[in-house]
């Protein structure tokens, strides 16, 4: 069997990955967590007579807190890998990644585990964002004067 | 009406993302970074404010709201106290999430073991 056959052999057996329906879940996904997310807002607004910026706010600590939970109870890694960049890409994401590694490094000691590892995931979230937003805010004043 | 907005632009964003995996080597780490840094570009370009009017909770519960509050809570400091408010006001709208995910992690690894 020369090269060029067992590229062929490895092609047929390689599981294959249906892309369309990757992001058709993502986005169903993705779309019902925002359905929730704005679903709780209103809830909040209504019930509690809060306005809309500090509905928004807690339904963020919401949100994380069950995220925390689910990852801590065990199936939110399950569902994470199913829903594609559907649980990724909402507040979900960032609160499974820090709850995640907070777990998982915890046997490792209070502080070179738990402690340096926290933000492994997340880490790269908060400087790029920050870094961006600072880049960016020094050149919206630059040019708006 | 918000409702529906609220799916697709959150199902939007995420379809974009599993795009982006799917067909690049990035890893999900990747994809977080980015978006959160698109979220402060398009906070920049004063796009954001429309799509949070348009979708609420679709635009505020994901990733890219992280940047979009970084932008804005740190121009908000610049408006008032020059360039030492971009420092000392950067996180203030964040600091909810932030300190959220850190309290919650902290005691749910506390509590629970972790399963593998």
């Amino acid at each position: 069997m020369n090269k060029e056959e067992y590229q062929k052999l490895v092609k047929k057996y390689e599981p294959k990955e249906n892309k369309f329906q990757n992001v058709v879940y993502a986005f169903l996904i993705g779309g019902l967590v925002g359905f929730i997310t704005e679903g709780i807002i209103v809830l909040l607004m209504n019930f509690f007579n809060l306005s809309r910026m500090i509905a928004g706010a807690w339904t963020c600590l919401i949100v994380i807190f069950a995220a925390s939970l689910f990852t801590a109870l065990g199936f939110f890694d399950n569902w994470m890998t199913k829903s594609k960049a559907g649980l990724l890409i909402p507040t979900t994401g960032f609160a499974h990644s820090v709850s995640s590694s907070a777990l998982d490094y915890k046997k490792e000691g209070l502080i070179t585990g738990l402690g340096s590892n926290f933000f492994k995931l997340a880490g790269s979230v908060i400087l790029y964002g920050i870094l961006s937003a600072f880049i960016l805010v020094i050149v919206r004043v630059i040019i708006g004067g | 009406m918000t409702f529906i907005w609220a799916f697709i632009i959150a199902g939007l964003f995420c379809a974009l993302g599993q795009i982006i995996l799917d067909n690049t080597k990035l890893t999900p780490g990747h994809v977080t970074s980015l978006f959160t840094v698109l979220g402060s570009l398009l906070a920049f370009f004063g796009i954001y404010d429309k799509l949070i009017d348009l979708a609420g909770g679709g635009a505020t519960g994901i990733i890219s709201n992280f940047g979009y509050m970084l932008y804005t809570s740190a121009l908000a400091g610049y408006e008032e106290m020059g360039i030492l408010g971009i420092f000392s006001g950067m996180l203030t709208k964040s600091s909810t999430a932030i300190v959220g995910s850190i309290v919650f992690a902290s005691i749910v690894a506390l509590i629970f073991k972790p399963k593998d």
